[in-house]
């Protein structure tokens, strides 16, 4: 199939994420009742979580989670990763039965270290270990029919599926995992029947990205992310955000808030009035990025073992709500989801249109500290 | 008639004369530059010689009673599917003079209209139209070469661009004046171009003519292009516009040079054009310092010089079937912007045979163009103006979605100043003042009026350009550049819709 007929899939959503700026890692049952509070946001066709800090054991390992159709399909991807990369530790991604979930697919997660220069099953030399490992799972992801790989950082992991996010969550066991950020998604996909490679969040390397809108402009991203070797693949619009944090924040070394300017830009008619340093500045954003904008309603949740980034569109077409209380920052589609599980936050607010909320980790924080006490959970749970 | 030689037998149109309304009063006679109205003394009577006739409907439209009809004629040869009348009118021409067959404006046949097979997409639910009458609905365009990334670094916690950019060209719609000569078209009509360019923020261009003293003062919104007769080309007159354009190439008469007669060298066009009053002016197929792209190279840099680095320098190639690979070329080359003509772009003179046989459609050049500087990774590195047949906004939008940055028109230009497309711009008796520079002619064209026509279409067309990007759900048209998935075709077969990059409609 040509890049260009991949269909893009388009959804409606619910959001919410966490994040504890000093690395305390907060128990899963808080994302689970935040993001079941907005059941009526999704359809039951996608749910999914990222979270950070649960792999303590293999924290400088990329964490590289497949799902398999069937068994030829893992194997190849297994013999692909067993030609390209080390493998460290292997197992099946624990899972318990849940009556929602139906024909889940094989899954699987696989600790590996990227291959040094000049060892004999080193495929590409010359990359730097992130582009190895972009490469590796652009090549699965492409080439391998059947065999996806949805996460792929260090110390962090994507689960999602086909079911509303609360029993996509009692599905793989998010009960027992604890984690300083976490953001989980609830789908309400329009066009086609969810799968479960379309649920979010995407991920590339520790970027994840939950996204409730449409992205009109993804037709356009896509091709600009083909020109540096990113290939969309998962058919739906919400993985170019994935790909285009990558780039501009990875590999062109953008500032977070800068890239956040590429997704959304200010208006020329604001540029217009802007000092001539930030003129400069934004001019030269919206000439070289104009294919990264970002065009259509969305709210974003962005994020990475650093932090955790909340994003309108430039015309703020999809709700988007902040909240803080001590450390813990909190950010959803709609502030009942925050309520429920902190009923009294020092401050909650509506961000402002192309506005983005960046919350990054405090100095010295330590993700190894203990869990974090929040406020008690879901009142029914 | 019998004595008539065959050719006058066989015109094309018929001039309905109603007498009860004509009142004898000669407007057709002093409108019709090629003498098809005749006032009988004698008679004290208004005829006609329907042969020369060109069908212009200049006469039709400044009759003061409406007397005048202009029609095809309705005399048929036989019907033949092979020889179609046009092959057996030519052909009786050419037995007559012995000369090459002229024609004026763009490709007339019916090759397929690839705009006319691609159907926009519009929002539905999932995501908000956008009504740009609320709304900000941006159509602000850069052209000039881009860089992959830019770098900044933190001063005092705020980031400062250090990214250091060639020379970018800021226009506020994404359509500019293509192409069009001093000499194939009047001083008024340039006037026109020049003032309607200045109140939109847009460039026009000078073509190879040279650029008459009295438009200087319209640099910031001129691109000024150096042909194969370098007519008028001088450091003043290079460094006289915001860009340069070197023109390799054109549409309607790829492979092919251009001859103005001496005839048509008048004083003012002799000054501008810098050379004799009453010579040729004769335009090389080729550029005769350009026999490949590493040459092609120097002449881009040797203007680059010439300018302080200070301008993008434009090249335009007519679409060719290697396109792609020309364009990839040229933007190695070190051009800021390729512009591609299509095989219906204008001209002001062309062989017919080359005009309605050489070249490929704009839309199918443009995609392949499009995305063979993508598979390279160099897109960002050039502009994409694509030209020759964009007729409508829809058009416009159309090529950006396709991957152009922004458009050339001319005929339509032309049009909007009163031009019907009676493809007899070589004549220089263009009965409408626009392809012709006799004064008796030239001064229908008011300035003023076609500044104001000019500037009215082109604002009508960003009105309409808003409307469609605001239904797409898009408010900037940076997000429509290449957005293919804009786009499905209707009626298009697998290999078409492979090249053009879009889906059929339905899938």
């Amino acid at each position: 199939m040509k890049s260009w007929q991949y269909q893009k899939d388009i959804s409606g959503c619910g959001l919410s994420g966490i994040i504890n700026k000093n690395g305390e890692r907060i128990k899963g049952d808080s994302i689970i009742c935040s993001i079941a509070c907005q059941h009526d946001r999704g359809n039951g066709l996608g749910g999914g979580f990222a979270a950070y800090g649960i792999y303590p054991d293999f924290k400088d390992h990329y964490a590289l989670h497949i799902m398999a159709d069937n068994l030829d399909a893992l194997h190849a991807a297994e013999g692909f990763l067993n030609q390209t990369v080390s493998i460290v530790h292997q197992e099946k991604i624990p899972t318990r039965p849940n009556k929602y979930i139906t024909d889940p697919p094989i899954l699987r997660r696989y600790f590996i270290e990227p291959v040094k220069e000049g060892d004999r099953i080193c495929r590409w030399p010359g990359l730097s270990d992130d582009d190895y490992i972009v490469r590796v799972v652009m090549n699965v992801n492409r080439d391998i029919k059947g065999a996806y790989i949805f996460s792929s950082g260090k110390n962090m992991g994507a689960f999602k599926g086909v079911g509303f996010p609360e029993d996509i969550a009692d599905f793989y066991r998010l009960d027992e995992y604890a984690g300083y950020i976490w953001t989980a998604h609830n789908r309400f996909p329009t066009n086609t029947p969810g799968w479960w490679g379309g649920a979010h969040p995407f991920t590339i390397l520790d970027w994840s990205i939950v996204h409730n809108g449409e992205i009109s402009s993804y037709g356009i991203n896509k091709r600009y992310l083909e020109m540096f070797g990113y290939l969309c693949t998962l058919l739906t619009d919400t993985e170019v955000v994935a790909y285009l944090l990558d780039l501009l924040i990875r590999k062109h070394g953008l500032p977070i808030e800068l890239a956040c300017k590429v997704f959304a830009p200010p208006f020329w008619q604001e540029i217009d009035r802007m000092d001539k340093e930030s003129k400069r500045l934004f001019t030269a954003i919206r000439m070289v990025y104009g294919s990264g904008l970002l065009n259509g309603p969305f709210a974003i949740l962005f994020a990475y073992n650093g932090g955790l980034v909340g994003l309108n569109d430039r015309v703020k077409l999809r709700p988007l709500v902040a909240a803080v209380k001590g450390d813990t920052v909190y950010m959803a589609s709609e502030e009942s989801a925050i309520r429920a599980i902190c009923p009294d936050p020092e401050k909650v607010w509506a961000p402002k249109a192309g506005e983005p909320v960046i919350v990054t980790m405090n100095k010295g924080a330590s993700t190894t500290k203990k869990q974090a006490r929040l406020s008690p959970a879901c009142a029914g749970a | 008639m019998l004595h008539q030689p065959i050719t006058k037998n066989y015109h094309d149109f018929i001039i309905e004369r109603d007498p009860e309304k004509c009142i004898q009063c000669q407007v057709c006679v002093r409108q019709c530059s090629y003498g098809a109205h005749i006032y009988n003394e004698k008679d004290e009577r208004v005829t006609e010689d329907e042969t020369r006739c060109v069908g212009c409907h200049r006469c039709e439209a400044l009759c003061p009673t409406g007397a005048l009809t202009i029609r095809r004629n309705p005399s048929e040869f036989r019907e033949n599917a092979l020889w179609a009348p046009q092959f057996i009118k030519n052909i009786y021409k050419q037995a007559d003079t012995g000369g090459i067959l002229l024609t004026g404006m763009g490709n007339p046949y019916p090759y397929p209209v690839y705009w006319d097979r691609m159907v926009l997409d519009a929002s539905q639910v999932t995501n908000p139209s956008i009504d740009p009458l609320r709304e900000p609905m941006e159509l602000r365009t850069w052209l000039g070469s881009k860089p992959d990334a830019i770098e900044v670094e933190m001063k005092k916690g705020k980031p400062k661009l250090t990214t250091n950019f060639s020379p970018q060209l800021q226009v506020n719609y994404p359509i500019l004046f293509s192409a069009m000569s001093y000499g194939s078209i009047n001083l008024n009509v340039h006037v026109g171009l020049a003032r309607a360019a200045e109140e939109l923020g847009i460039l026009y261009n000078t073509g190879e003519g040279g650029l008459h003293q009295s438009l200087y003062k319209y640099g910031k919104n001129t691109i000024v292009q150096c042909a194969s007769g370098r007519f008028g080309v001088d450091s003043k007159y290079l460094n006289a516009g915001v860009a340069i354009e070197i023109k390799i190439g054109q549409g309607a008469k790829p492979g092919i040079g251009g001859h103005l007669p001496g005839e048509k060298i008048g004083k003012e066009i002799s000054i501008t054009r810098m050379i004799p009053e009453g010579s040729d002016a004769i335009s090389p197929a080729p550029h005769h310092d350009i026999y490949s792209i590493e040459d092609l190279r120097q002449l881009i840099y040797a203007l680059k010089e010439a300018t302080d680095y200070e301008k993008p320098v434009f090249v335009k190639i007519a679409a060719v079937h290697n396109s792609a690979a020309i364009a990839s070329g040229i933007a190695r080359a070190g051009a800021d912007v390729i512009a591609i003509d299509g095989f219906r772009g204008g001209t002001g003179a062309a062989p017919t045979m080359i005009r309605d046989n050489v070249g490929i459609p704009i839309e199918l050049a443009l995609a392949s163009v499009d995305e063979r500087l993508r598979q390279e990774g160099i897109r960002n590195r050039v502009s994409l103006l694509a030209a020759g047949g964009i007729r409508c906004s829809a058009d416009v939008v159309k090529a950006i979605a396709l991957g152009a940055d922004a458009v050339y028109i001319g005929t339509a230009a032309l049009i909007a100043v009163g031009c019907t497309v009676c493809q007899r711009c070589y004549t220089g008796k263009c009965p409408w003042g626009i392809a012709t520079n006799d004064p008796y002619l030239a001064k229908r064209i008011n300035p003023d009026i076609a500044h104001r026509r000019l500037a009215n279409l082109v604002r009508a067309w960003g009105h309409e350009i808003q409307e469609m990007l605001g239904g797409m759900g898009l408010n900037a048209i940076e997000s429509l550049r290449g957005n293919r998935e804009k786009l499905r075709g209707v009626g298009l077969n697998e290999v078409e819709l492979n090249i053009l990059g879009i889906k059929h409609a339905g899938a």
